[in-house]
C-alpha cells in the first residue's frame, strides 16, 4: 500500500491553547552533562516587523553527540538527564530564550562529521507548512567542514550561526523573508 | 556507520507552497530565498519521542474538563495514523485544539463576538495505540469570521499537531467536517492544488462509531511521512 502525507495547514494565532503544555525552555537540568548554552533571538517578517505568535520547537544531541532516539545506534552514552527536546514560545515582542548543553559533534552521510548544532522546527500564523533551519555555533572549528553549511552559499552561512553576546548569550534571530539577511530554511 | 534510510520526498501537488497570496499572512512570512536541499542525516531520522506518561487518562475527552457540560453538539473524532508506505504508528502524541460550538477560541487574541464557553477549554491530547488508532470526545467547532478578505469565514475545523518517529514526520494540520459549504471559500483549505488531498483533510460521518442517543461519530486518518526503501544520495 502507498499513502500521500496529509497536507500541512498553519498553526494559526491560537495554537497556545493546544499547544502551550509542553512548553519547554530549559532543556538541561542540574544534573546533565555538557557546557551550558543560552540561546535567545528574534523572529520578524519580511518587512522587519516583529512576529508575536511564532513558535520554535527544538532537536538536539547530547554533549556527546547522541540523540536520544532508537534510531541513533552509535556507540556513544545517552545522558538519563537530557532528551533533548524544547518547545519554545515568543513572547509579545517576537522574542525566545532557551537554555540547553551544547550538543556534541554527530554523524553526517557519507562518513562525513557533522558541527555541533541544533534542528530548529518554526511555527506560525501564515506558516502553511513548518520552516526546518539549524543553529550552529560561532568559532566551532568543525564548522569549516560541515556538510550541510557547505551547501549553504557562502554568504548567508551566518544566518545558522549563533554568536555569544557581551554576556555570553548565543544571539540568533529568525527573519522569515528579506533580499540580504533572511534566515536559511531547508527542504526537508 | 552506513547510512540509514531518509524519508520520502512529498507528492506534487499535495504540500502546500510557503507564498500563497490567497492566504495573505504568508505574504511577508514566506521565505523568498531558496530553499537549500536538506540530506537527512541522523539528526532528522532522529526527534523527540513524547508518549502515554505525559498523558492522563482523560485528556482526550475535550468534554469532561470542567465541572459542567460544553454547550453545542458532542462528537467522537477517531481515526488512524498511518505511514505513506501504510503502516500504522503506534505510540506518537496527538494534540488537538479548536474553538467552542459558536466558534470562539478561548484564546486572549480572539475578539470574535461570540460567547465563550465556560466549560470548553477545547485542547485534547492522546497517544496513539499499538495499531495507530487515537480518539477524542469533543462538540463541533463553529466556523469564525477572520480578516484575511471580506466576508472571510474559516470553515469548522479543529487543530492537529503530531510528531511521528522523527523530526521528518511531524505534522500539524485542520480537519474539516463533510459538506461544509465554506470549504471552497477557504484560502487555507485551499492552499494545495491536489483535489485528493484536500478532500483527505474532511473526516467521514462514521455510524458505527456514533453512539446512540449521545454523540455523533466522525472518522479521519492521518498519513505521515514514510521511510525511503534505499538510502538517499543527492
Amino acid at each position: 500500500m502507498s499513502l500521500y502525507a496529509t497536507t500541512s495547514h498553519t498553526v494559526g494565532p491560537y495554537y497556545h491553547i493546544g499547544l502551550t503544555w509542553l512548553n519547554r525552555e530549559a532543556l538541561a537540568n542540574a544534573a546533565t552533562l555538557g557546557e551550558r548554552v543560552a540561546i535567545s533571538g528574534q523572529v520578524v517578517d519580511g518587512n522587519g516587523d516583529v512576529v508575536n505568535d511564532a513558535m520554535l520547537e527544538v532537536w538536539q544531541a547530547n554533549a556527546a553527540g547522541k540523540y536520544d532516539h532508537p534510531e541513533d545506534d552509535q556507540d556513544k552514552a545517552l545522558d538519563p538527564n537530557f532528551e533533548g527536546f524544547g518547545r519554545v514560545p515568543v513572547d509579545a515582542e517576537g522574542r525566545f530564550r532557551f537554555t540547553t548543553v551544547k550538543p556534541g559533534s554527530v554523524p553526517g552521510l557519507a562518513g562525513t562529521t557533522q558541527a555541533p548544532h541544533l534542528v530548529v522546527l518554526v511555527f506560525a500564523r501564515g506558516l502553511v507548512k513548518h520552516l526546518l533551519t539549524r543553529i550552529y555555533f560561532d568559532g566551532e572549528a568543525l564548522n569549516a567542514d560541515d556538510p550541510l553549511l557547505a551547501r549553504v552559499p557562502k554568504e548567508r552561512r551566518s544566518t545558522l550561526i549563533a554568536k555569544p553576546d557581551a554576556d555570553g548569550v548565543h544571539q540568533w534571530n529568525v527573519v522569515l523573508q528579506g533580499t540580504d539577511k533572511e534566515t536559511v530554511f531547508f527542504d526537508y | 556507520m552506513s547510512d540509514k534510510p531518509g524519508y520520502r520526498r512529498p507528492q506534487a501537488g499535495t504540500q502546500p507552497d510557503y507564498l500563497h497570496p490567497a492566504y495573505q499572512s504568508t505574504n511577508l512570512r514566506s521565505p523568498s530565498q531558496p530553499l537549500v536541499f536538506l540530506p537527512h542525516s541522523l539528526s532528522e531520522i532522529t526527534g523527540p519521542t513524547i508518549g502515554a506518561e505525559r498523558i492522563n487518562e482523560k485528556d482526550n475527552d475535550l468534554t469532561a474538563q470542567h465541572d459542567g457540560e460544553p454547550q453545542g453538539e458532542r462528537i467522537i473524532v477517531h481515526g488512524r495514523v498511518l505511514d505513506e508506505n501504510g503502516l500504522p504508528v503506534p505510540g506518537i502524541l496527538v494534540e488537538i485544539w479548536q474553538a467552542n460550538a459558536a466558534g470562539r477560541y478561548n484564546h486572549a487574541r480572539d475578539l470574535h463576538d461570540a460567547p465563550l464557553d465556560p466549560n470548553f477549554t477545547g485542547t485534547g491530547r492522546t497517544v496513539t495505540d499499538a495499531e495507530g488508532w487515537y480518539q477524542f470526545q469533543t462538540i463541533k467547532p463553529g466556523a469564525y469570521p477572520w480578516g484575511n478578505h471580506h466576508n472571510a469565514w474559516r470553515p469548522a475545523h479543529i487543530h492537529f499537531s503530531l510528531f511521528g518517529p522523527s523530526v521528518l514526520t511531524r505534522l500539524v494540520t485542520q480537519m474539516y467536517f463533510p459538506g461544509d459549504p465554506l470549504l471552497e471559500y477557504d484560502p487555507i483549505y485551499n492552499c494545495v492544488p491536489d483535489t485528493s488531498a484536500k478532500q483527505r483533510l474532511i473526516a467521514t460521518f462514521d455510524l458505527e462509531k456514533t453512539i446512540p442517543s449521545y454523540a455523533l461519530g466522525y472518522r479521519w486518518d492521518i498519513v505521515l511521512r514514510g521511510r525511503d526503501a534505499t538510502p538517499m544520495e543527492k
